[in-house]
C-alpha cells in the first residue's frame, strides 16, 4: 500500500459512501428530486406554461351603469367583449363590496348623464363626465391596464355614437348651436368648425339613408394594430415558461442539497466516526475533497434528472449549446459543493448552522433570480446581484436553455461560478479544524 | 512500541492532562484507570492524534507522527468510546469503508473483512444494516473495525460501555488473543474488575495526573489495607452515616456502594469485630457479610479518597 498525501483508495471509498448514504435517504431524495420538479412545474405553469397558447388570466371588472343610455350600454358591452377583462354588471354597493373583498380588481362607475356629457365634451372639450374607478390597492398594475382599455373603448363608443349613432344629428345640431353662441373664438376658426360639423352631419345623413354604408362610417377607432413576437432562440420557437422555472428551482434545491452535505459533516464531527476518520492516515484534502466530489456528483445527477423530466414532460429543450449547458451545470455543481463545505467548516452546531445556512441560501436564490426574474429588480439591485453566484447560475442556464445562446455565452457564468467555488473552497480548507467544537 | 512522554493538555483554566508519561511494549496491556473526567479519553485522543497536546510527545517505534496522512498512523487502531459506525450501511459496508481509509482494497481487504466478521461473530449478519444490530453486536463490530488493518497498537476507550455480559466476555476473549499475538493494548476503563482481568500494568489517573503506574500486584501493595469487608446493610442511615467508622483504629477507608458498605482494614482479625460491634451499637442490621483482598477499587479509594464510580 502506498500512502501519500492523497490516498485515492480512501477518497473513492468516501465518495461512494456519501453517494450511497444520499441515495438511500428518502427524505434527501424527495427534497432533491421531487420537490424541485413539483415546484418548478407549478411556477412554470403560473408564469406562462409550455406555450403562449395558454389563455392569460383575465382582470375582473365590475361595471356600474348608472346612466342606462344607449352609449353606456354599448360601452359596457365593449368592455365585456375585451379578451383581457371579465366584466360583470353590478349596482354600486355590490361593486364596492366586491372590490373590498377582492372579488373584483376594479369597479368602473359610469355616471348618470354620461351620454349627454360625453357627446358634448367630445365636440367641445368641456363638462367632461367623470368615470369613477374603485380599485383594489393590492392590484395597482392592473388599474393602469384597465384605465388604458377603458380609454380605448370610451373613445371608440363615444366617437361612433356622435358620428354615426341614432342620436348623432341631435348631438351635431346641439354642437352647432353652442358654437354659434360661443364667444371669443376667432371667426375663421368658428367658420371652419361649423363646416366640419356640417360635413359630418351630411355624412351621417347619407349613412342613415344607406345602412350598409353606416358600418363603414363608424367612428374613431385605434389607428393601428399590434403584432407580438417573442424573441426566443429561433424564429417561430415559442417561449417555454417551464425553462426558467426549472432552472431557478434546480438552483434552489441543489443549494439545499449542498447544505445537507455540509450538515452531514457537522453531525459526523460529533460522532465516533469522526474520530475514526481522524485516526486514519488520510489528509484533510482527502476528507474535504471527497465530500466536495460527492456533493458535485449528486448535484449533476439532480440537474440531469430534473431537466430530463422537463424535457420529457414539458418539452423544455436545450436550445443553445449543449456543451455549454453541461459546463454551466458542472460549474454550478462544483460551486454548490464548495458552498456546502463552507457551511460544514464554519458551522458550530447543527441546530444553529441549519437555520443560518437556509437563510443564506434563500437570500442567494432570491437575489439570483430563481423566484422572480432579475429584470424586475431595481437597477442597483440588478447590478448588485452579479455579486452572488446564483445569478450567474440562473443566467447561464437560461442562456443555454431557452435563449439559445452559444458556447461562448457559457464561459462568463462558468468562470464566475468557478471563481466563487475557489473562494469558498479555499476558505473551507483554511478554516477546517479536525477538533470537534465543544 | 508506544512511548508517551510528558503529555500535557489544558482547556482554558482546566488542566485536563498533566505530564502523563508511560511506555507500552509489544504483547503488553496497560489499563488507564480513573473516574469520568479524569483525563483518560484526553490522553488516548492525544495518542491517536485526535488532539494536539500542548506539550509532550507520542512516539511509535521511536518515531513521531508528523502529518495527517503519516503512514505511521497505520500502526495504530482506535476503538472510540462512541459507536463509530454507519447505521445505514451493512456490517460489510462499514468494514469496506474503514479498510479503504487505510489503503486496503481487493482480495486483501476481502480476507481482512472475513476475518473481522468472524472475530465479531457477525459472519451471518454481514449484509445486514448495522441499524438492526443490538448494542453488543455494534460494540463487537466497533472493535473489529479497528483491527481490520492489523494494527500493532490498539487504543480502546471504554469499549464495553453498555455491553451485555455475553458480548463483554467475547470482547475480553478477543483482547486476550491480541495480547498473545504480541499487540500492545491501551485500555481505558472505570470498571476495576475489567482492568484486573485484562491488564498487565495499571496507570491510575486522577485530575489529569498519573498517581500510580505499576503492575497490578505492585499497585495493590501501594495501600496498606490488605482486606476489604463487604457488608450488605439492610437499612442505611442519613447521608454520611458511616463516616465515624473511618475513625476506628486500623480502618483505612469506608465507602458505600448501593447497599454494600466496603470497609478497608489492615488487620482482619482485630478490626472486623470492632466494625461489626460499631454497626450493632448504632442499630444498623446487615444481611450478608464477606471479605476479600484489596482490589483496585480499594486502591483508588485509598489513593484519591474517592470511589472511582462515584467520583
Amino acid at each position: 500500500m502506498n500512502f501519500t498525501a492523497f490516498n485515492a483508495t480512501a477518497f473513492n471509498a468516501l465518495v461512494r459512501r456519501d453517494l450511497h448514504l444520499f441515495f438511500i435517504d428518502r427524505r434527501a431524495v424527495t427534497m432533491s428530486f421531487v420537490a424541485p420538479i413539483l415546484i418548478a412545474s407549478f411556477f412554470g405553469y403560473i408564469f406562462g406554461g409550455v406555450t403562449n397558447e395558454v389563455a392569460p388570466s383575465k382582470i375582473r371588472v365590475a361595471a356600474v351603469d348608472q346612466d342606462g343610455s344607449e352609449m353606456s350600454r354599448k360601452l359596457v358591452a365593449a368592455l365585456s367583449a375585451d379578451k383581457s377583462l371579465e366584466v360583470t354588471a353590478e349596482p354600486l354597493d355590490q361593486a364596492r363590496a366586491d372590490v373590498r373583498v377582492g372579488h373584483s380588481v376594479v369597479a368602473a362607475v359610469i355616471p348618470k348623464g354620461f351620454e349627454q356629457q360625453a357627446a358634448r365634451a367630445f365636440l367641445r372639450g368641456s363638462d367632461k363626465p367623470e368615470i369613477q374607478l374603485l380599485y383594489d390597492p393590492s392590484h395597482s398594475p392592473e388599474l393602469a391596464m384597465v384605465n388604458g382599455m377603458l380609454t380605448q373603448h370610451v373613445m371608440e363608443v363615444v366617437s361612433s355614437e356622435v358620428f354615426a349613432g341614432a342620436n348623432s344629428q341631435k348631438y351635431l345640431d346641439s354642437g352647432l348651436r353652442e358654437l354659434d353662441r360661443a364667444a371669443g373664438i376667432d371667426p375663421a376658426t368658428k367658420r371652419a368648425l361649423q363646416q366640419l360639423l356640417g360635413a359630418v352631419g351630411q355624412l351621417n345623413a347619407g349613412a342613415q339613408a344607406n345602412p350598409q354604408g353606416a358600418a363603414a362610417a363608424g367612428g374613431f377607432s385605434m389607428p393601428f394594430t399590434v403584432k407580438r413576437e417573442a424573441v426566443t432562440s429561433r424564429r417561430g420557437q415559442v417561449y417555454n415558461g417551464m425553462a426558467h422555472s426549472f432552472a431557478g428551482m434546480s438552483v434552489q434545491f441543489i443549494l439545499f442539497m449542498g447544505i445537507d452535505a455540509g450538515m452531514m459533516m457537522i453531525y459526523q464531527r460529533r460522532s465516533g466516526l469522526w474520530k475514526r476518520l481522524q485516526a486514519a492516515p488520510i489528509s484533510r484534502f482527502v476528507l474535504i475533497g471527497s465530500r466536495a466530489a460527492s456533493a458535485a456528483i449528486i448535484a449533476m445527477v439532480i440537474l440531469g434528472v430534473v431537466f430530463s423530466f422537463a424535457r420529457l414532460v414539458f418539452h423544455v429543450r436545450i436550445e443553445g449549446s449543449m456543451p455549454g449547458f453541461v459546463l454551466v451545470c458542472a460549474a454550478f455543481s462544483i460551486m454548490t459543493a464548495a458552498f456546502g463545505l463552507l457551511v460544514a467548516v464554519l458551522g458550530k452546531t447543527p441546530e444553529a448552522t441549519r437555520g443560518l445556512a437556509i437563510l443564506a441560501t434563500l437570500i442567494l436564490v432570491m437575489l439570483g433570480g430563481s423566484w422572480v426574474p432579475t429584470f424586475l429588480f431595481p437597477q442597483w439591485l440588478q447590478s448588485a446581484s452579479f455579486a452572488v453566484p446564483t445569478r450567474w447560475a440562473v443566467d447561464g442556464l437560461d442562456g443555454m436553455i431557452w435563449r439559445g445562446l452559444g458556447f461562448d455565452a457559457a464561459l462568463a457564468p462558468v468562470a464566475a461560478m468557478l471563481g466563487f467555488a475557489a473562494v469558498f473552497g479555499a476558505l473551507a480548507v483554511w478554516r477546517f479544524r479536525w477538533d470537534a467544537p465543544a | 512500541m508506544l512511548e508517551v512522554k510528558g503529555l500535557h493538555k489544558r482547556y482554558g483554566d482546566l488542566v485536563a492532562v498533566e505530564e502523563v508519561s508511560f511506555v507500552v511494549r509489544a504483547g503488553e496491556t496497560i489499563g488507564l484507570l480513573g473516574p469520568n473526567g479524569a483525563g483518560k479519553t484526553t490522553t488516548v485522543s492525544m495518542i491517536a492524534g485526535l488532539l494536539r497536546p500542548d506539550r509532550g510527545q507520542v512516539l511509535i517505534d521511536g518515531a513521531e507522527v508528523r502529518r495527517e496522512s503519516d503512514p505511521l498512523k497505520r500502526k495504530m487502531g482506535l476503538v472510540p468510546q462512541e459507536m463509530a459506525l454507519h447505521d445505514e450501511l451493512s456490517a460489510r459496508g462499514n468494514l469496506a469503508l474503514f479498510g479503504a481509509l487505510y489503503g486496503m482494497r481487493g482480495p486483501g481487504l476481502q480476507r481482512a473483512m472475513d476475518a473481522a466478521l468472524d472475530l465479531a461473530g457477525l459472519a451471518d449478519r454481514a449484509k445486514d444494516k448495522v441499524a438492526t444490530f443490538s448494542g453488543g453486536m455494534k460494540r463487537r463490530l466497533n472493535l473489529a473495525t479497528a483491527l481490520l488493518h492489523d494494527p500493532q497498537i490498539l487504543l480502546l476507550d471504554e469499549p464495553t460501555v453498555g455491553v451485555d455480559p455475553q458480548s463483554r466476555n467475547a470482547i475480553f476473549g478477543n483482547l486476550e488473543e491480541f495480547r498473545r499475538q504480541g499487540k500492545a493494548l491501551v485500555y481505558t476503563t472505570h470498571y476495576m474488575e475489567e482492568a484486573e482481568r485484562l491488564c498487565d500494568r495499571i496507570i491510575i489517573i486522577d485530575h489529569g495526573k498519573v498517581i500510580a503506574n505499576d503492575s497490578l500486584e505492585a499497585v495493590r501493595r501501594l495501600v496498606p489495607a490488605v482486606n476489604v469487608i463487604e457488608i450488605e446493610i439492610e437499612k442505611a442511615g442519613a447521608d454520611g452515616w458511616y463516616a465515624d467508622l473511618g475513625l476506628l483504629p486500623d480502618v483505612e477507608s469506608v465507602d458505600l456502594q448501593g447497599a454494600i458498605l466496603r470497609v478497608a482494614v489492615r488487620d482482619l482479625t482485630d478490626t472486623s469485630p470492632r466494625v461489626l460491634e460499631w454497626l450493632r451499637q448504632h442499630g444498623y442490621r446487615y444481611g450478608h457479610l464477606a471479605s476479600q483482598r484489596a482490589d483496585l477499587e480499594t486502591v483508588f479509594l485509598t489513593l484519591t479518597g474517592r470511589s472511582v464510580r462515584n467520583a
